[in-house]
């Protein structure tokens, strides 16, 4: 058995009801057919981070990752399954207990702008967790909020600015310093760059190889852009409609996909070196999630679908090792 | 070819917006060409001028923005002369634009069909019915199936890249000289941008259209344009083939762009970035406005350069120190 991992989920889901409104509810009574519409946006996960690692959460809008994100982050709670952070469960934990296990998560949105008070200053947005959490005193708050800016590259003079005075990167980097502000050990990061342009992406990359180097941090790197998951991740989970439908090494990833759909995301990421290239889409969208094909979830898209996929759901497995694919082609090579 | 008219000749922009602050100058001097049936790609980071140099073209600058200077010689005819009445007879006919998103060309309370055959009818006496039929063909050629349908619909009914797709469409009605396409995919997921960027290269290569593709992303104007302009501040800092400015780029913020891009890095080692961030364009450095970010800037910065092609010919470079070396 290897080292226990950071966190590990065991078929955790997450569903999300939308329930029916008294409207709804006195036209059932009346012989109406109404029922409550059910999204799977999580269905049955399970993934496993281990310290220090770097783990790329890569799929389209609707997949299911930020859900996942947050269900880790403990913003979700779940509605199967469980978390295990390192080796407790804490799915149902007392709020008391779950404060511990909530401080060492933290989560970095992708819209600073909303995720920042716009009425408090830097100095109160990133002081006021680990003062409220007893991790400093709150007389040593000033010395403490300068150590983080300085740590996320950011001049200490500005702490008493708000959150407007900055621009898109510098928010990025407070919202950072707040992430760090309560000494965490996981991060996770829900599209933290998408935002930005790319030259001050390539700066907030930077930090974040920095950050891992000197805290130690492990990253659930959550995005849709393959690009920096490649450079940033040691392993790539792919997920599709609620699934996880491959996760490998990154290089393993990169060079040798499994699933078809893992390759037809490879095949569509615009890369700079490639010029005058012809443009080969994979046919149609991500189905709703509300309404999911039966089976495989990608076979209505998928090149290589049989009737087998139709009606089964393939299974996470091993194919190589270290390498994971829930995909029926697998089987019959 | 020579003497051919380019079906966009843009000389010297300038497109500058007065507020109260101050007059910021968003487009400082931008000239660049479109030939027919080319696909030219205006890369540039947020507050470059990519956007108002788009919505110039076309004429669409709100106050307190205004057309100070320049031509845009469109098929020879320059638009920034024109009229009103010229501008809207040749808006939507014979230049087209499309928008990041698709909800700001569609209108959400009207039916496709209703908003897609008045677009056919403001520019030309046909039937209800013949539009229709032009409506429909616009949706099959940007690969929406069942048409007849969707025609029907509501943009909410629409995912996304579905809207997207209508929206082209909607451009493409009357077979325009010229579609300004303003970070079209910038929106939508890998696969459907794929979809998208599909649809628009079989396009131009089929009707010889022209296309001036707005983006923030290198790595889509490389799989797609002809050619590039690269803009920083309100000024093209370099322009060239796709090949020429990617492969050997001359200006270091060039250089320091396709530095950024992660998949163009080696894995685990730091990306090269370009140091500070896009300035206030109400306060702009003096001379290269680059300079304050610029690795290889002296003395001779502070005077403002001008263009010149150090290297190949049709490879221009707004820099008193390009990277020569590389080339």
């Amino acid at each position: 058995m290897m080292a226990e991992p950071l966190i590990e989920l065991r078929d955790v889901s997450k569903r999300f009801v939308k329930t029916l409104d008294l409207a709804e509810k006195i036209v059932n009574f009346a012989g109406g057919n109404l029922r409550e519409e059910v999204v799977h946006a999580v269905d049955k996960v399970n993934l496993h981070v281990d310290e220090g690692e770097v783990v790329g959460l890569v799929g389209e809008s609707g997949c299911g990752k930020s859900t996942l994100g947050r269900v880790i982050a403990g913003i979700h709670a779940v509605s199967g399954g469980a978390v295990y952070y390192r080796g407790k469960d804490v799915t149902g934990l007392s709020p008391e207990k779950a404060k511990e296990w909530g401080l060492d998560v933290q989560m970095i949105f992708q819209d600073p702008m909303s995720s920042l008070n716009p009425r408090m200053r830097v100095r109160d947005i990133i002081g006021e967790a680990p003062v409220v959490h007893g991790i400093v005193d709150a007389g040593e708050m000033d010395n403490y909020v300068d150590d983080m800016l300085l740590r996320v590259g950011l001049d200490p003079l500005f702490k008493r600015r708000y959150p407007h005075q900055f621009s898109g990167g510098q928010r990025q980097r407070i919202g950072i310093a707040r992430a760090l502000a309560v000494r965490p050990g996981f991060l996770v990061c829900d599209e933290a760059i998408a935002a930005l342009d790319v030259s001050i992406q390539a700066q907030v990359i930077n930090l974040f190889s920095d950050l891992r180097q000197d805290l130690n941090l492990t990253y659930l790197f959550i995005s849709h852009d393959l690009g920096v998951v490649e450079h940033l991740s040691d392993r790539v989970v792919i997920m599709y409609l609620g699934r996880v439908v491959e996760s490998a090494p990154t290089e393993a990833l990169f060079d040798e996909p499994n699933h078809p759909y893992t390759i037809a995301l490879l095949a569509e990421v615009p890369r700079i070196e490639n010029r005058g290239r012809k443009f080969m889409p994979i046919k149609g969208e991500i189905p709703s999630p509300i309404d999911p094909p039966s089976g495989c979830h990608f076979h209505p898209r998928c090149p290589h679908a049989t009737e087998r996929c139709a009606l089964e759901q393939p299974i996470l497995r091993e194919v190589a090792p270290a390498r994971y694919s829930a995909c029926h082609l697998n089987d019959e090579a | 070819m020579e003497g051919e008219i380019p079906t966009l000749a843009v000389e010297g922009l300038k497109t500058f917006f007065f507020t109260k602050l101050g007059v910021a100058q968003a487009v400082n001097g931008v000239s660049f060409t479109v030939r027919k049936g080319e696909v030219v790609g205006l890369v540039g980071e947020s507050g470059s001028g990519k956007s108002v140099t788009g919505f110039s073209l076309i004429g669409l600058v709100d106050p307190p923005g205004r057309v100070v200077e320049g031509k845009i010689l469109f098929r020879g005819e320059d638009l920034a002369q024109a009229d009103e009445d010229r501008m809207r007879s040749l808006r939507g006919r014979r230049i087209a634009m499309i928008f990041q998103d698709p909800m700001m060309t569609l209108n959400p309370v009207l039916r496709i069909d209703t908003q897609m055959i008045e677009a056919v009818r403001a520019h030309e006496k046909i039937s209800e019915g013949d539009a229709r039929i032009r409506a429909r063909d616009a949706l099959v050629q940007v690969g929406i199936p069942s048409p007849d349908e969707r025609l029907k619909a509501y943009p909410h009914q629409f995912s996304g890249g579905m809207r997207q797709r209508v929206a082209i469409a909607t451009a493409l009605l009357h077979k325009p000289d010229l579609i300004i396409a303003d970070e079209p995919t910038t929106a939508l997921d890998v696969t459907i941008q794929g979809q998208i960027l599909h649809e628009v290269q079989k396009l131009c290569r089929e009707t010889g259209m022209s296309l001036i593709w707005i983006t923030h992303d290198l790595s889509v104007v490389a799989g797609l344009a002809d050619r590039i302009c690269v803009m920083y501040a309100g000024k093209i800092v370099e322009k060239g083939k796709i090949s020429d400015v990617l492969d050997s780029p001359l200006h270091p913020y060039t250089n320091g762009l396709i530095g950024s891009v992660p998949s163009h890095n080696r894995r685990g080692q730091p990306l090269a970035q370009i140091p500070g961030m896009t300035p206030s364009l109400l306060n702009l450095p003096q001379g290269c406005a680059f300079h304050p970010r610029c690795p290889r800037a002296g003395a001779s910065c502070l005077v403002e350069p001008d263009i010149t092609e150090p290297a190949k010919s049709d490879h221009q470079v707004r820099c008193v120190n390009p990277h020569l070396e590389t080339s």
